[in-house]
């Protein structure tokens, strides 16, 4: 078997998401330390980190956003359900028995149908899920000025916030845990530091 | 040679380290435990004065009595009597401007000294005038108002109880059996060096509530005359050293800020004293309602909900003097086993026992007890019925979590039981003070005490009488602590934080919902779970075929 290298990931892209996920893994911990889950910074502490993670993060999604829509990068997530059931047949059966990975990545499609399902799902569902609910946690004492107070309550609001972070820490365990699934590995992990994937 | 410059080098440091260390050795500190009302040489207060009442050819004679006094106040100040004569100051009555009821001293029955009805002669002692003996006390004579209580600068001027408001004319023991003398005020000193209310004129009324210092407040005793910094920062003597109406700006003689009419959400910016109708006394109208830093702003947030006595209050009564918890009237009568009445103090020498009053319970560095608050407080007032099988709230506190108008706030809540005729289920106005055979003090006997005292009240009484426990609830907002020793967030950021019984609001790290919370932490185990056992299958299978 021979082994070829393609180029997936540009720079900004690997800025993106490595920054991201320190940012996102940082977040789950101080924010399920103001949720009360356990006691790691002490409260205060906890609530200003996770504001200046968020703010941090809302500047670099700016640059995502623009970086998607100007590369038009955006279209690799764009569903399609060619392969889905080759895919979800390789993760459940073929993978143990060292079948070939039904998906062969190219720069204009970097991402499986699964993939590209899951990062949609955090882009459009679990994101802003939390930014919204977030935002308004941020802006709580403004309520009554917006007068959104009435029809708004805090312990929804807290509540969301709480589900859209359960799922994320989910989509990063199922997440972390398929990098593993490449040529090798190590593969895809590489390639997201590098730049260049090999496959098969 | 070498050696030598070193050895000089050396004693010339020393010498210059030990003139430092004298340079910054701090001047020995004065005793500032004070124990009764004392003067504070407030002369940054009065040297603003444009007059001197020393030169007043009105003020150089000599007074017999206060009401002389006053006349010659009222040459020269001839709207001050008719417009202290609107105040509580002398009504001791305080209509409530939005449920119209008429509370004040005079119309409420609490749970300390319980009334001042058929007690004026002894109660009078903090009435800011001359001669309330009974009820037939003529609120409109002028020479009545006692200028001097609050605007004497001498800190000579006493009013003893027993004299329904007058000061003290002739040389007198005080406490009776007690071998301590009270002379008489000199009136004319006193009149010709009036100056601005100072903390001791306030205090000699407002620290001793209840009969001793700090008992009935809690944020108020005698430790404020000559606070640090660590009791209250604005107060504090060698700091800002506010006088009482620094905050209580007080205008034709209407102090502004008051429990019965209270300001509990004060909003917008700062305006100081630009906004006739927001309380100057608020902590808003000098702070604004966004407080903190700018980059604080989950700080200010907060003041949305809460308000700003809740944080910067950590504990009240932050002192050894403390504060009276609870007075139970029940015990009082009960003699000593020599049959005689007697006291008995608690280990820090504050009362805890008197045949004539009961038992008490003190505290100091007490732990506010958190209430929703909007301001309005509808008081039990002489006469109204109660429900004996419960606790009887001497005031229902107004506010809840929905209202825009009402913040959470640290209270003292004081429990009392207290006497109530069974048969008409009203709380009874007993006669305590005096020296006739009715004053439960004098004769220790509740039924003619009550018997006195209800009839002063034109009340009926059935003749049958028991104890009702009852709750006084106050807001807390003196004693305000440095910002070092305010609240920290986990103080109420947590399960069993000092927010554990309020209800109505979601606070991060002390609510949950549990449901989610389970159903959370479920996903994320068989997640990781899920996959572990994908890795673990996958490692197996490539062993088997490597």
């Amino acid at each position: 078997m021979t082994t070829n290298k393609i180029y997936v990931f540009k720079r900004f892209e690997r800025f993106w998401h490595w920054s991201q996920a320190m940012l996102i893994i940082f977040m789950l911990i101080t924010g399920f330390e103001v949720h009360g889950s356990y006691s790691l910074f002490g409260f205060g502490k906890a609530v200003d980190l996770h504001t200046l993670s968020a703010w941090t993060l809302i500047g670099l999604w700016v640059f995502a956003i623009f970086w998607h829509f100007t590369t038009g990068e955006w279209k690799q997530y764009i569903p399609t359900t060619e392969k889905i059931v080759a895919m979800i047949r390789f993760y459940s059966v073929g993978i143990f028995k060292g079948a070939p990975h039904p998906f062969r990545p190219t720069t204009l499609k970097k991402h499986n149908p699964l993939q590209r399902l899951a990062y949609l799902g955090v882009l459009l569902l679990i994101g802003p899920l939390l930014w919204l609910t977030g935002w308004f946690y941020l802006f709580y004492g403004d309520w009554q000025a917006w007068g959104v107070d009435n029809f708004l309550s805090l312990e929804w609001v807290a509540l969301f916030h709480t589900a859209g972070a359960f799922m994320m820490l989910t989509f990063l365990i199922a997440h972390v845990y398929l990098t593993t699934t490449g040529h090798t590995p190590t593969s895809h992990i590489k390639a997201m530091l590098t730049g260049w994937e090999e496959v098969d | 040679m070498l050696r030598r410059i070193k050895t000089a080098l050396s004693a010339l440091a020393s010498c210059a380290m030990l003139a430092s260390l004298t340079a910054f050795a701090a001047p020995a500190k004065p005793d500032t435990t004070a124990t009764t009302p004392q003067a504070v040489a407030d002369t940054r207060q009065n040297n603003t004065s444009t007059a001197d009442h020393s030169k007043f050819k009105e003020l150089d004679k000599s007074f017999k009595t206060g009401p002389e006094v006053t006349e010659a106040c009222l040459i020269c100040h001839t709207e001050a009597a008719k417009q202290v004569q609107h105040t509580k100051h002398w009504t001791w009555e305080s209509v409530d401007p939005k449920t119209g009821q008429k509370r004040g001293k005079k119309n409420i029955i609490n749970n300390y000294c319980t009334s001042p009805v058929s007690n004026e002669k002894d109660c009078m002692a903090c009435h800011a005038g001359y001669g309330w003996k009974d009820s037939s006390f003529d609120f409109t004579i002028e020479k009545n108002v006692d200028c001097l209580v609050c605007h004497d600068t001498t800190a000579t001027y006493r009013k003893l109880p027993g004299d329904a408001g007058h000061p003290v004319y002739e040389r007198r023991e005080f406490p009776p059996k007690s071998g301590k003398f009270v002379d008489p005020a000199d009136l004319k000193k006193i009149a010709q060096s009036i100056g601005k209310p100072s903390r001791s004129n306030c205090g000699s009324c407002h620290f001793f509530g209840a009969g001793a210092n700090g008992a009935k407040h809690g944020d108020l005793d005698s430790s404020l005359q000559h606070p640090g910094k660590y009791l209250d920062v604005h107060m504090d003597e060698k700091g800002l050293n506010f006088a009482c109406t620094t905050c209580h700006a007080t205008s034709s003689h209407e102090v502004s800020g008051s429990r019965y009419n209270m300001t509990a959400a004060a909003k917008g910016p700062a305006h100081i004293r630009g906004n006739p109708d927001s309380s100057p006394a608020a902590c808003q109208s000098c702070h604004g309602d966004k407080p903190h830093p700018e980059n604080k702003t989950a700080l200010n947030r907060h003041t949305a909900k809460i308000a700003c006595q809740t944080c910067h209050i950590p504990e009240y009564a932050r002192n050894d003097i403390g504060t009276e918890l609870s007075w139970d009237w029940s015990k009082a009568t009960v003699m000593g086993e020599d049959g005689k009445p007697f006291v008995r103090k608690d280990s820090a020498g504050r009362r805890a026992f008197d045949s004539k009053k009961g038992a008490w319970v003190w505290d100091s560095y007490v732990i506010p007890e958190y209430r929703w608050l909007n301001g309005v407080s509808t008081y039990k007032v002489i006469g109204d019925k109660i429900d004996p099988s419960k606790t009887v709230q001497i005031n229902e506190v107004g506010g809840s979590p929905d209202d825009p108008d009402s913040r959470i706030w640290p209270t003292k809540v004081h429990r009392g039981k207290q006497p109530y005729d069974t048969v008409n289920n009203i709380l009874t106005i007993q006669h305590t003070g005096g020296e006739d055979d009715t004053a439960l003090w004098h004769n220790y006997d509740w039924q003619k005490a009550i018997g006195a005292g209800m009839k002063a009240a034109n009340l009926p009484y059935s003749g049958k009488y028991d104890f009702v426990s009852t709750e006084l609830t106050w807001p807390i907002t003196h004693m305000v602590a440095p910002k070092e020793d305010a609240l920290t967030c986990a103080q109420c950021h947590s399960k069993n934080g000092r927010m554990k019984d309020i209800q109505g609001v979601y606070m991060p790290s002390r609510d949950a919902n549990k449901l989610l919370d389970m159903a959370g932490w479920a996903l994320v185990l068989l997640t990781l779970i899920g996959v572990l056992i994908h890795g673990g299958i996958r490692i197996l299978t490539s062993q088997k075929k490597g």
